[in-house]
């Protein structure tokens, strides 16, 4: 294979902040960040973070243990702040997000009172509440256990029930941090039919994960980011074709050392 | 002393340091559902000073509340002293630090599990103390038996602000004190097994119905 | 939320409830009218007569002139003259009267180290225990025994408080505590008669010494001052105080017995009423 990065890390091409502008006048996309870092304890975690994200699809983050993907997950979530640098959103994104993590957080209360928790907090009155309820249930295919404990149920049913919890208010945009990586195969292929259709419905979809075979399945571009700074951004199939980096190529050959 | 009168004696026992107990309950567990939850300045000296009223001598509210209360006092105005009301008063400030405090330790810990979750929800700062106090609430249990065990078994403070009155004030732990100063040792230890067998059918019903309800709300 | 409501509702109706159910007069008193039981007797007695309901708060004479002067009582029934006088003459109190009297005793040990038995008068008895340095428990409370006990001890020309004698023990609790303290030390004390009669934990003590006209023990009865005290039940206090010295409340103070024994014996207005 040759080597299609000669000039270093940085690929100018599709990672430039001057690039993602040039795209935004020409191309939508939902959300924007721009050169985002984030410290802690003197150590800095994610540097000169700049990219759009596409309106729609899957974008996978891809990266190694400790390179700093759910942080930045996080903080496309509003759940932190950057130190300095911005995102800015589509005028017409309401910035309506949902998120999922990695190990299902669930209330002490049955399915059914879990998703009714978070439509209350999300202020939905109490009329549409019941409906909705019916329709989350039934997209996550959970009607038959709606009464049960949510702890008592089992690992794959409990992510599509944070996934169904996540969508309460129909958000715009989707953040998946790892949601697999507990589940065994067949857990994980139900989570993922489940992710692909919630995306054909028209919610981007952003899917922190380290599992290379699950971006090649579902994702549609891709992220590569190690050591805090993104590498490589691109559509998947060209990426997992002829990765640019050296970093992405040794992460896709399983030889990368952190 | 009659049987009737004991029934009086245990009856007007429970009812003072129940609603002692539910009137702490409705300060305590907001007030370390606060403590858990929210970041403002002030908030370790707060729960320094819950955590050291925990050990507030009951003869030290007594006084306290029998200087507010009395005729002569601030409050007297009102007649509680040697009523009830008094005494409810008196057991729910000794009790509302240790519901507090163990209310902020319970709530702290499910925070600490709930509050990324929460925060991706957007959650205000109410609805996440809500939903904390509602999904810890058969731990809560065991604050309010604790509180509960602190208010029967409290003398000081009744003493003072009941006055100890036949037919009005006079509770399971005055009654034992009184029938011991009079030298009545058999009656006094009799008394005092019924507090023991009391605090102990309470604490087997409450455990009984904690596990039913947990059995009942999640595994 | 509507739980919510219900339970706070209830927890503020509740106490409000308690409230509405005052009435009467409360009466601060010294324990041992308590203690011996007579209140249970006589009150019944009064409220059958008049109506009134009387809530004892049965402290040590000092604590109750206390309370009192803070307006926390209507009407006191204590023993111990000065102090009474005292509070009268302060205008805390309106009229003080004698209602009844019966005495104080020396008990101890049925072995009687000291060799009290034998004494003269109560004055000699205390000399003869500070001479053998025996254990004596002393209330230390400020109340009407303890009073009596203080003047006894400075007429022996003896003050033990002030000397930390090893021997001398306050304990700065009730008739009743100090007496089970008395009983487990195997020590000394001055009782009155009333409560050492009803004593039930007498444990191996007996009366040494007794009839000395200094131990005489009068109670008296005085209704607080309403110009001090705003809003107090100042008719009830009356009413109580006159049933009290009524020849029917007279004799009823006299019908109580305990054991067989006469406690109290009436002397309203300064005549003395023997039991029947």
């Amino acid at each position: 294979m040759p080597d299609p990065a000669p000039r270093g890390n940085i690929l100018p091409l599709d990672t430039a902040p001057g690039h993602n502008r040039r795209r935004a006048e020409t191309a939508a996309w939902l959300l924007m960040a721009e050169e985002l870092r984030y410290e802690r304890g003197g150590r800095c975690l994610l540097d000169g973070i700049s990219f759009a994200l596409s309106p729609s699809g899957i974008t996978a983050l891809l990266g190694p243990n400790g390179a700093g993907k759910s942080l930045l997950l996080r903080l496309l979530g509003g759940l932190i702040r950057p130190d300095s640098g911005r995102i800015r959103f589509d005028p017409a994104f309401d910035g309506s997000t949902g998120m999922v993590f990695q190990k299902p957080v669930l209330l002490r209360r049955s399915v059914r009172a879990n998703l009714d928790h978070a439509l209350r907090i999300a202020r939905i009155p109490r009329r549409q509440r019941t409906g909705r309820i019916a329709e989350l249930l039934v997209m996550a295919d959970l009607t038959h256990c709606a009464e049960s404990p949510a702890r008592a149920l089992s690992g794959g049913e409990q992510q599509r029930l944070t996934m169904a919890r996540a969508l309460v208010n129909k958000p715009r945009l989707l953040l998946l941090d790892e949601p697999t990586a507990s589940l065994d195969p067949a857990a994980t292929a139900g989570f993922e039919a489940l992710t692909r259709e919630i995306a054909r419905m028209g919610t981007k979809i952003m899917l922190v994960t380290h599992d290379l075979h699950q971006a090649r399945r579902i994702a549609d571009d891709v992220i590569f980011i190690h050591k805090g700074r993104i590498h490589e951004q691109g559509p998947t199939t060209a990426f997992f074709a002829a990765p640019r980096s050296p970093e992405a190529r040794a992460y896709c050959a399983g030889t990368l050392i952190t | 002393m009659l049987d009737g009168q004991i029934i009086e004696i245990v009856a007007l026992s429970l009812r003072v340091s129940v609603f002692a107990v539910i009137l702490a309950a409705l300060i305590g567990v907001p007030l370390g559902a606060l403590l858990a939850v929210g970041r403002f300045p002030g908030r370790n000296l707060a729960t320094m000073t819950i955590n050291a009223l925990m050990g507030l001598p009951p003869v030290v509210v007594g006084l306290g509340l029998y200087l507010l209360l009395s005729r002569s006092g601030p409050l007297g105005i009102l007649q509680l002293l040697y009523t009830p009301t008094a005494m409810i008063i008196a057991q729910m400030i000794l009790v509302t630090p240790i519901i507090a405090s163990f209310s902020q330790q319970v709530l702290s810990d499910l925070h600490a599990e709930y509050d990324e979750m929460l925060r991706a929800m957007k959650a205000t700062r109410l609805q996440v103390m809500g939903t904390l106090i509602r999904d810890a609430r058969h731990a809560l249990v065991t604050a309010f038996l604790a509180g509960l065990g602190r208010a029967l078994s409290e003398i000081g403070a009744v003493m003072i602000v009941g006055g100890n009155i036949n037919h009005a004030t006079r509770v399971m732990t005055t009654a034992i004190a009184l029938e011991t100063s009079k030298g009545n040792l058999r009656l006094a230890v009799s008394l005092g097994l019924i507090l023991l067998g009391l605090a102990f059918v309470i604490n087997i019903a409450l455990v009984v119905l904690r596990t039913r309800l947990e059995r009942q709300a999640h595994a | 939320m509507k739980q919510l409501a219900t339970i706070a509702a209830m927890c503020l109706l509740l106490p409000l409830r308690l409230i509405a159910g005052e009435g009467g007069i409360i009466l601060q008193s010294t324990t041992s009218t308590q203690n011996s039981g007579l209140y249970e007797y006589l009150l019944p007695l009064l409220e059958q007569d008049t109506g009134l309901r009387v809530k004892v708060v049965a402290v040590g004479t000092g604590q109750a002139l206390k309370n009192a002067r803070n307006c926390d009582g209507d009407v006191l029934l204590v023993h111990a003259r000065e102090a009474e006088e005292a509070f009268v003459a302060n205008e805390y109190g309106l009229k003080r009267h004698d209602v009844m009297y019966n005495d104080f005793v020396l008990i101890g040990p049925a072995s009687d180290p000291a060799r009290v038995r034998g004494a003269g008068s109560a004055t000699e008895a205390l000399r003869r225990i500070a001479a053998a340095r025996v254990p004596f428990v002393s209330r230390g409370d400020d109340s009407g025994t303890h009073r009596k006990e203080i003047s006894l001890w400075k007429t022996a020309g003896l003050d033990p408080a002030a000397g930390r004698e090893s021997w001398y023990r306050e304990t700065g609790s009730g008739m009743g505590a100090t007496l089970n303290i008395a009983a487990g030390m195997g020590a000394y004390t001055l009782t009155d008669r009333a409560t050492w009669i009803s004593f039930g934990n007498k444990a191996g003590l007996e009366i040494l010494h007794e009839g000395d006209p200094a131990l005489f023990n009068q109670y008296g009865v005085i209704a607080v001052n309403p110009a001090r005290c705003p809003g107090m039940n100042t008719k009830g206090a009356q009413t109580f105080i006159t049933w009290l010295l009524s020849p029917r409340g007279q004799k009823a103070i006299a019908a109580y017995r305990l054991n067989g024994q006469q406690l109290f014996f009436p002397n309203a207005k300064g005549k003395t009423a023997k039991g029947e």
